[in-house]
């Protein structure tokens, strides 16, 4: 089944020098796992193929039912140097939100997951 | 009851509104008032002010605010601490002072200064005794921008801001402090934290995160339930009632817009979160893998639990250089055809770059409406897109080049594709770029002073 992130979790991200970061946070308790099981490094990896110039790192906060992604090279050289309209990443978190998540039919059953439309 | 401190947040950076100081002061009991001013730029900014007077080098808004608030501040007990010193502390220091005797307070106010964070007069003397302030994005070492530095500073914690209330200041002015050492100081002061008491140390560095931006920890940029957060209009400024043990609650005054719940907080502990088991401080590495948070009631959320470690011998310096020129262009095309004609002229005045042989280190085109904050995520636009709006920024090393550029973007709107407006009749700027080189120095090399005016 597939799951669409901007339904099953909310978002905010910011900027550290060129390096974007996007915390994650599910909307509810119990569906931090499918966060955790499906969201990896390689699956944000490859949503932001061609965006960003380096590495995306990944880090879990089940106190805060969290990810946070670092996006390094994201932000066109970052702060002053760069020229982009989102030059302090206020808004990968949308962009990351974009993302659809392939989630077991049992697993999106039994955690009622909003289904994405068709 | 165990005692209560209770920290205001009133400024998230220097531009936010300027109302929410006093908002924070009048909207109810606060032991101390924090203002943050200092973004990672703001101090190379600050220095070029210094240069053209001697007098200037400090965030000058919050001499506004506390020219507003003093009279309020003095009767009702509430202590300012603010980094609003930038380049200049004592500068500042004066200007507050002068703010002072215009509403004839004179000795109750004790202003404290920070200071012993400006590097750049001693960083010949550092760089010739082994400190090669390398890069920490790239390990470069500074040798390579050495001429074109403008502004090296220290971020210096909580530590001289703890003595300056203990010696009786009542607004404590610093220069380049982390964001987090502001409710830290006060916290330690009034407390008593030992300097490595981790645990609560971090239970203030995570309520100095909390209120570091305004009011984006009280319903500000939250995209959980954002439609229905009360009245942003009046949104209130966080505060944070804080407990001897290092736990606080994060609240707002009553009446105010806004929101404090889970959602609210969690969002602002993720934002510019780098590794979240170090968050680096010179008085503490707090681990926000061990933050718990709970419900306490309407516009109440309780924070405890988070664990801290020692603070490394080092402290982070934030260098400012001169990195070139760059300047931004724009015109909107509009239905039919908008984005084909917004690329269309792309493809138009790169040309016309080219011919003039102008040099450039990069050339960016957006088209905002449809790739520019999302790019190929966003996926392709609809066919009868009603408008675009064409945004091309140049940055390179030399200022005509740059400023040629500014000249090429206007002519687009008679000799270029149709349907293109919004040229508001000023040609973009061409603009000097300060850019932020983060290194580390051993936190020996830094002696912060603090003085009494």
């Amino acid at each position: 089944m597939r799951v669409r992130l901007v339904d099953i979790a909310h978002a905010r991200s910011g900027d550290k020098g060129d390096t974007a970061n996007v915390g994650v946070l599910a909307l509810r308790p119990e569906w931090y796992p499918v966060l955790q099981d499906y969201l990896t490094r390689e699956r944000v990896a490859a949503h932001f193929h061609g965006m960003i110039a380096g590495d995306v790192e990944r880090f879990e906060l089940p106190n805060l039912c969290a990810l946070n992604f670092l996006l390094h090279g994201a932000l066109d050289g970052g702060g002053t140097l760069s020229l982009k309209t989102d030059a302090q990443g206020k808004v990968m978190s949308t962009a990351l939100l974009r993302l659809a998540l392939d989630v077991p039919d049992d697993v999106g059953r039994r955690l009622r997951l909003p289904q994405a439309p068709v | 009851m165990s005692r209560v401190v209770r920290v205001a947040g009133g400024q998230g950076f220097w531009g936010d509104a300027l109302d929410a100081p006093r908002r924070q002061v009048e909207g109810g009991p606060i032991d101390y008032l924090v203002l943050d001013y200092l973004a990672e730029v703001t101090m190379s900014v600050l220095q070029k002010q210094r240069a053209r007077d001697s007098a200037l080098g400090y965030a000058r808004d919050f001499v506004t605010v506390m020219d507003e608030i003093f009279p309020a501040v003095i009767e009702r007990g509430v202590r300012v601490v603010a980094n609003a010193g930038g380049v200049n502390p004592r500068g500042c220091a004066l200007a507050v002072r002068a703010a002072a005797e215009r509403h004839r307070l004179g000795r109750s106010v004790q202003i404290g200064v920070v200071t012993g964070d400006d590097l750049m007069p001693r960083l010949d003397e550092c760089l010739a005794a082994g400190h090669a302030f390398a890069n920490m994005d790239t390990g470069e070492p500074l040798t390579t921008i050495r001429d074109r530095v403008l502004s090296a500073n220290a971020y210096l914690g909580a530590a001289p801001i703890v003595e300056a209330l203990a010696r009786g200041a009542n607004v404590v002015i610093t220069g380049r402090t982390t964001d987090t050492a502001l409710p830290i100081g006060p916290l330690r002061h009034e407390f008593g934290w030992a300097t490595d008491a981790y645990d609560v140390l971090s239970g203030g560095l995570v309520a100095g995160h909390v209120i570091e931006c305004g009011a984006q920890s009280t319903g500000g940029n939250c995209l959980y339930d954002w439609r229905d957060i009360p009245d942003l209009a009046d949104i209130g400024y966080p505060i944070v009632d804080c407990s001897a043990d290092g736990s606080f609650v994060v609240t707002k005054h009553p009446g105010t817009g806004g929101r404090v719940s889970l959602p609210t907080v969690a969002e602002q502990l993720v934002y510019e979160m780098g590794d979240p088991r170090a968050y680096v401080t010179p008085d503490v590495i707090a681990d926000f893998t061990t933050i718990r948070l709970e419900d306490a009631g309407p516009d109440r959320v309780r924070v405890w639990g988070t664990a801290g470690r020692a603070p490394s011998d080092q402290l982070k310096v934030s260098i400012a250089y001169h990195a070139g020129y760059k300047a931004v262009g724009t015109l909107l095309y509009t239905w039919p055809d908008a984005y084909e004609k917004a690329q269309a002229a792309d493809r138009v005045l790169r040309a016309r770059l080219d011919r003039l042989g102008l040099q450039f280190d990069r050339v960016l085109t957006e088209f905002v409406g449809v790739s520019a904050a999302h790019g190929p995520l966003a996926g392709p636009p609809a066919p009868d897109i009603a408008e675009v709006q064409l945004r091309v920024g140049v940055r390179g090393p030399r200022e005509a080049d740059v400023e040629r550029f500014t000249r090429e973007v206007a002519p687009l709107v008679l000799n270029g594709p149709p349907s293109v407006t919004g040229y508001g009749g000023a040609r973009p700027k061409a603009q000097e770029i300060v850019a932020f080189w983060p290194a580390l120095v051993d936190a020996r090399v830094v002696r912060p002073v603090v003085n009494l005016l």
